[in-house]
């Protein structure tokens, strides 16, 4: 929301200002550096960085999506991520959670383009439908595709939060009839951070933010544009049912004895192994659980088209073109069979057409055999 | 009736069977411990997952059968510039004239089955046939194929730098799904070669007698004398000095 203060503040002055004692203000910043993957000798870096850095200005868009990345992100555990960062220092536009609407709305997230040209933060959550000319998601009578064009171009940086921004999410699903498209295929001309699934952890969420409000530049990022304090590893080597996995122990179905003991999700369809998150480590609700803890395979959610990647209870995954119900074994059992039925006919072939050939060999040995001295 | 002589040729060195043997093994190892991987049995047991190890032993396989086919594989390439004429890379390369002519032979005489009204002993390939050479090309391609997605997969859990040169591997599919996928598909590949490949060599030794089987355990092949240039230093041995 906008604040429209001419003395600039720092995040420290803001915070204090908002009633956080000097000793919430540490536990935040030693919280939120062990979120970001640092060591504790960086808190006192965050801490410093906090104090001494001016507010970055914020606009979160939202366009195609259902706005959880928004409720992951002020659930967070934190009070001070939605009490401050969210809340009262950096969002000047965000439709959802702003007081102002209409044009009041409008005309803030405008000023704040003008004024910090070049130096705000751009969040986008959901994807921009490009089909129909962007018809098919307008805010205030302008087109997504339009909006986010004209919101990148100042911006620092833009933050692709959650599946829709990063990938489409289930928006952009086969045969995605809106022509849903992630932000980096749009903008390429900025830094984007890519924040997959659905919705991302409200904790990776903050710990993003504070890292480039506190150091100013992006977290260290993999190939896909993911930070790597949260998405280098899969959700399987982290996950805490992975002795059952090493040991071969799976539940079979979800009402067996082996479910109920906690066995490893595998074969009914869990898709940890394949998918890069902190689901094991962060967990959700304020580290309270995650999905393979309350008894349900990981779907795959931050996932590139995790929602084609065929279905959440299987291991195989579809082949397309060849029904519904065919894997790739399926297939291949089938094809496997017409080949072993091909070479029969070719060896049975093989010795009619070349009988004569066969004949003279097999008499001439004959007679070898016969003329063999002793 | 006149029987034919034969000369013994050394096709096969040893490097290149070794080669063949290890790569048979390697390969039949992934693929048996891959589709447990894939779709693991049930298992019945009592015992707590700290006293089990099944399933993480059958991965321990596959990734040391993976690197033994892979570090294989090198050894092959380079015996192939180091090799007899049979083993080395030029014996692989699909069309030049005279292996278009062979290709061609191939495809009539052994794939469609037609008789020969003249025989002539040269379209008799002694080592690889050009269309087998090119079903080689095809599984060393497809040995690739695996190589980079399993290495793929593997690399995130890796700390040595071998397989983490494979990190690109997954970004460049958009993810694990698209790589774990194609590294199932392809190695229907291997069954369906396997199948093709021993029914051949079955109907090159059925059909031309010159030890095409037993060529790839003693490394050689029976070919006809007059294809054997005699030469002062000769290999005819002496009457003394023959075996039976």
């Amino acid at each position: 929301m906008s604040t429209k203060k001419e003395v600039k503040e720092t995040y420290y002055e803001s915070i204090r200002k908002q009633g956080y004692s000097r000793r919430d203000f540490m536990k935040f910043a030693t919280y939120i550096a062990a979120y970001m993957g640092l060591e504790s000798s960086l808190v006192a870096q965050v801490a410093k960085s906090l104090e001494t850095t001016f507010r970055l200005p914020v606009i979160w868009e939202h366009f195609q999506e259902c706005t959880c990345c928004s409720e992951s992100f002020i659930r967070s555990d934190h009070p001070i991520v939605a009490d401050i960062i969210l809340d009262k220092i950096s969002l000047d536009y965000t439709l959802t959670l702003m007081a102002a609407s209409g044009h009041q709305a409008e005309a803030a997230k405008h000023a704040t383009m003008e004024k910090y040209n070049g130096e705000y933060i751009l969040c986008v959550e959901g994807s921009v439908p490009m089909g129909a000319d962007g018809n098919y998601c307008c805010i205030g009578g302008r087109s997504a595709k339009d909006i986010l064009i004209e919101a990148a171009a100042g911006a620092k940086a833009i933050i692709a939060w959650g599946s829709c921004a990063s990938n489409g999410c289930v928006q952009a699903a086969k045969p995605n009839p809106t022509d849903a498209t992630p932000i980096h295929k749009i903008i390429k001309n900025k830094p984007i951070i890519r924040v997959p699934g659905c919705p991302p952890i409200g904790e990776v969420m903050a710990g993003i933010i504070v890292h480039v409000v506190a150091f100013g530049r992006l977290p260290e990022l993999d190939r896909l544009g993911r930070p790597k304090a949260f998405y280098s590893k899969r959700v399987h080597d982290s996950c805490y049912r992975r002795p059952y996995y090493d040991a071969g122990l799976f539940a079979e179905t979800f009402d067996d004895q082996n479910a109920k003991d906690g066995y490893c999700l595998y074969k009914v369809g869990c898709k940890g192994p394949m998918t890069y998150n902190s689901c094991g480590t962060i967990k959700w609700n304020n580290g309270v659980s995650y999905p393979i803890q309350s008894g349900h395979g990981c779907i795959g959610c931050s996932e590139e088209e995790f929602w084609d990647n065929g279905p959440f209870y299987e291991r195989l995954t579809n082949l397309p073109g060849f029904g519904i119900e065919s894997n790739a074994d399926t297939v291949g059992k089938v094809a496997a069979g017409a080949l072993a039925g091909g070479i029969a006919v070719h060896a049975v072939a093989a010795n009619i057409a070349k009988r004569k050939q066969l004949k003279s060999r097999t008499s001439r040995g004959k007679i070898n055999e016969e003329n063999l001295s002793h | 009736m006149k029987t034919r002589s034969f000369k013994r040729v050394l096709v096969w060195e040893l490097p290149v069977r070794v080669f063949h043997w290890v790569n048979t093994l390697c390969v039949l190892v992934l693929i048996l411990t891959g589709f447990i991987i894939a779709d693991p049995p049930a298992i019945l047991s009592n015992a707590e997952a700290t006293n089990l190890h099944s399933f993480g032993v059958v991965r321990f396989i596959h990734f040391t059968a993976a690197y033994i086919f892979f570090f294989n594989m090198i050894l092959r390439i380079y015996w192939s510039f180091v090799g007899n004429r049979f083993a080395s890379w030029k014996a692989f390369l699909p069309f030049t004239k005279k292996r278009w002519h062979n290709f061609k032979h191939v495809l009539k005489v052994d794939v469609l089955l037609k008789n020969e009204k003249e025989h002539d002993l040269k379209d008799i390939s002694i080592g690889h046939n050009s269309v087998a050479s090119l079903s080689y090309i095809a599984l060393f391609l497809l040995a690739l194929l695996q190589i980079i997605t399993g290495f793929g997969l593997y690399a995130d859990t890796s700390t040595w730098w071998l397989p983490r040169l494979f990190t690109w591997v997954s970004p460049l599919f958009g993810g694990d799904f698209a790589v774990r996928q194609i590294h199932h598909i392809a190695m229907w590949g291997f069954i369906f070669f396997t199948l093709v490949h021993v029914y051949l060599v079955f109907y090159h030794d059925w059909l031309e007698g010159r030890g095409e089987v037993s060529s790839m355990f003693g490394g050689y092949k029976f070919v006809r004398d007059e294809r054997v240039v005699s030469k002062e230093k000769d290999a005819t041995v002496t009457a003394t000095e023959a075996d039976t």
